[in-house]
């Protein structure tokens, strides 16, 4: 009996939030050309059903940011998926758009940040940590990848609401990764980079396109970063 | 006892009643659960999360107000939607079951209209409340609507609603439990770093937990209804070693103890895979697996008091009946725990 024949037996189970557009739709794009089993989340019905139908994963329509559809997500998931290998809270939320700085930042723009970009992420890791630890304890392994920026490090001025969620999200990323050693769960804060995403058009409208990063190399750069972390 | 009656899953004065190999009785603070253990020995949890398997609608053909409560379904996978079902009258948990009105009566293809899920009946399985249905939609859809339209199934003595997360074990993966596997809400991850620690091990197998309780005798005397459960490779494995290295097989819960002996029951040792338990455990069985269960207090009557009479005899029930009484401890799901040491076969191995 062999580990490596259990592990491989079953694809590897990925879900995915944020996953209609930039980043996340080309994670979801990945893994499923990867033959992996995919669950992503988006907020629009419409978002959801194109990535559905395009690439095979199940959608779920839903937002992180809110507390009442977090149990919701990870029901839909791992029963799709029949357990969890992987997890990549990719959703995000800017704070003001356009950026602002601190002082302009209206408490609601933080508030609706810190909700999408760390409570979302922190309730989604927690509802699922007993699919990961499972698949980890069958030697699959479990990661979460938690999508930062480097705003979570360099103070960049207008960036307050984003930066600070993000700096939270990281610092969160590494105790936890530290705490779960025991139980064989990886949590790890990737920075993809300055892409040509919705997102980062939302922050600075009009900047060279040319200049950012394609979503699809970060997205390759997750994966493989995301292989080097299971056993 | 007292019924616990608040949503907490562990409050930091839970306490525990070690029902010893021996047949001693010991109070301990149930999150001191970890030092009872002996290096060697491991822990298995069911790791099922609990399906939100209450669904409010109507009974199309009478227009009648109904709840069902999903029940069983016959395998774990995803694409399993052949839910059984009971059927509730009008009203909702405030009201105890046994003294909710009727419900409409269902025949088959009768059609419930529940949120966005519609649901024809198949069948009356030998009980006008006990029905298979079958629902309309993918399972993508099914699980989609049971996710957004269902609600955890609520209890008459707990004061607030019960949300999906006051009824998930810390440890909770695939939906698969109808009521929450509550054994395991003394488990925390705190608490499985200190099993390690102990040099213990710990484990889980996903067992789908059924209903406690319909409101019919005739109905609730068939409880357990048949429940279907997987065990994973890794704690096949982890049985064998604890086993070899005279370690103790402590069950979280009766639903594992009911997977992991059904299981060796069928097929002469641990197997990893699918099963549906249908074993009904009682003092005329004998454990074959598990060597001590860590359960919530179960009152006299229950099929879960009932299993307990595998593990220690009834004189030795009766007295711990007694000490839980004597000490107020709290039952029901939210409530404190026991640790029931295997003592029935000791005693014949000494007698031996």
């Amino acid at each position: 009996m062999s580990t490596h024949n259990e592990a491989s037996a079953t694809p590897l189970r990925v879900a995915i939030t944020g996953g209609t557009s930039g980043l996340g739709l080309a994670l979801v794009r990945a893994y499923a050309r990867q033959g992996a089993r995919v669950a992503f989340v988006a907020r629009t019905a419409e978002g959801v059903a194109r990535t559905a139908a395009e690439t095979g994963a199940v959608g779920i329509v839903a937002d992180v940011a809110k507390k009442d559809d977090i149990h919701r997500i990870a029901l839909q998931a791992s029963a799709a998926l029949g357990g969890l290998d992987v997890l990549v809270n990719n959703a995000s939320d800017l704070g003001p758009v356009p950026l602002a700085l601190l002082a302009d930042t209206d408490c609601e723009d933080l508030e609706r940040a810190l909700a999408t970009n760390l409570m979302g992420p922190f309730r989604l890791t927690k509802a699922l940590l007993g699919a990961l630890a499972a698949s980890a304890r069958e030697g699959r392994g479990g990661v979460v990848v938690n999508i930062i920026s480097d705003a979570a490090l360099t103070p960049y001025e207008t960036w307050g609401a984003y930066g600070a969620s993000k700096a939270a999200l990281s610092h969160l990323s590494h105790i936890w990764d530290a705490e779960l050693t025991g139980e064989g769960v990886r949590v790890l804060a990737v920075d993809p980079g300055d892409m040509d995403t919705p997102l980062h058009e939302l922050a600075i409208p009009g900047a060279d396109r040319a200049s950012l990063k394609r979503p699809e190399a970060s997205a390759a750069e997750i994966v493989a970063a995301i292989a080097e972390a299971r056993p | 006892m007292r019924a616990a009656n608040e949503p907490v899953q562990r409050p930091p004065d839970a306490r525990l009643l070690v029902v010893g190999a021996d047949r001693s009785l010991r109070h301990v603070a149930r999150s001191a659960f970890a030092g009872l253990l002996r290096p060697g020995d491991l822990v298995i949890a069911n790791d099922a999360s609990t399906i939100p398997a209450s669904l409010a609608g109507v009974h199309e053909r009478s227009g009648a107000p109904v709840e069902i409560r999903l029940a069983t379904r016959g395998s774990l996978a995803f694409e399993d939607i052949a839910f059984t079902a009971v059927l509730f009258g009008a009203g909702d948990h405030h009201v105890p079951t046994e003294r909710r009105p009727a419900p409409p009566e269902a025949a088959p293809g009768d059609v419930l209209r529940l949120g966005p899920l519609a649901a024809r009946v198949e069948a009356r399985l030998d009980h006008p409340r006990l029905l298979r249905l079958a629902f309309d939609g993918d399972p993508a859809a099914v699980w989609a609507g049971v996710a957004a339209h269902g609600r955890a199934v609520q209890y008459a003595y707990m004061a607030p609603e019960l949300a999906l997360w006051d009824v998930w074990t810390p440890i909770a993966g695939p939906p698969a439990a109808f009521e929450p596997p509550s054994a395991g809400f003394a488990l925390d991850w705190a608490m499985l770093r200190e099993i390690r620690w102990q040099g213990a091990a710990f484990a889980t197998l996903t067992h789908a937990a059924g209903l406690s309780s319909t409101g019919d005798p005739a109905l609730d005397g068939r409880l357990p209804l048949p429940e279907a459960y997987r065990i994973p490779a890794s704690t096949v494995r982890a049985i064998a070693e604890a086993r070899a290295s005279g370690g103790r097989v402590v069950a979280v819960g009766t639903t594992v103890t009911r997977a992991l002996e059904d299981c060796v029951l069928r097929r002469g040792r641990p197997v990893a895979g699918d099963g549906v338990a249908t074993l009904r455990l009682g003092s005329a069985s004998e454990l074959r697996v598990v060597d001590g269960i860590l359960s919530g207090t179960h009152e006299p009557g229950s099929s879960h008091y009932d299993l307990l009479g595998a593990f220690a005899d009834a004189d030795l029930l009766a007295e711990a009946d007694a000490e839980l009484e004597a000490g107020g401890y709290r039952t029901h799901e939210f409530g404190d725990s026991a640790l029931v040491w295997r003592s029935k076969r000791e005693r014949q191995r000494r007698a031996a």
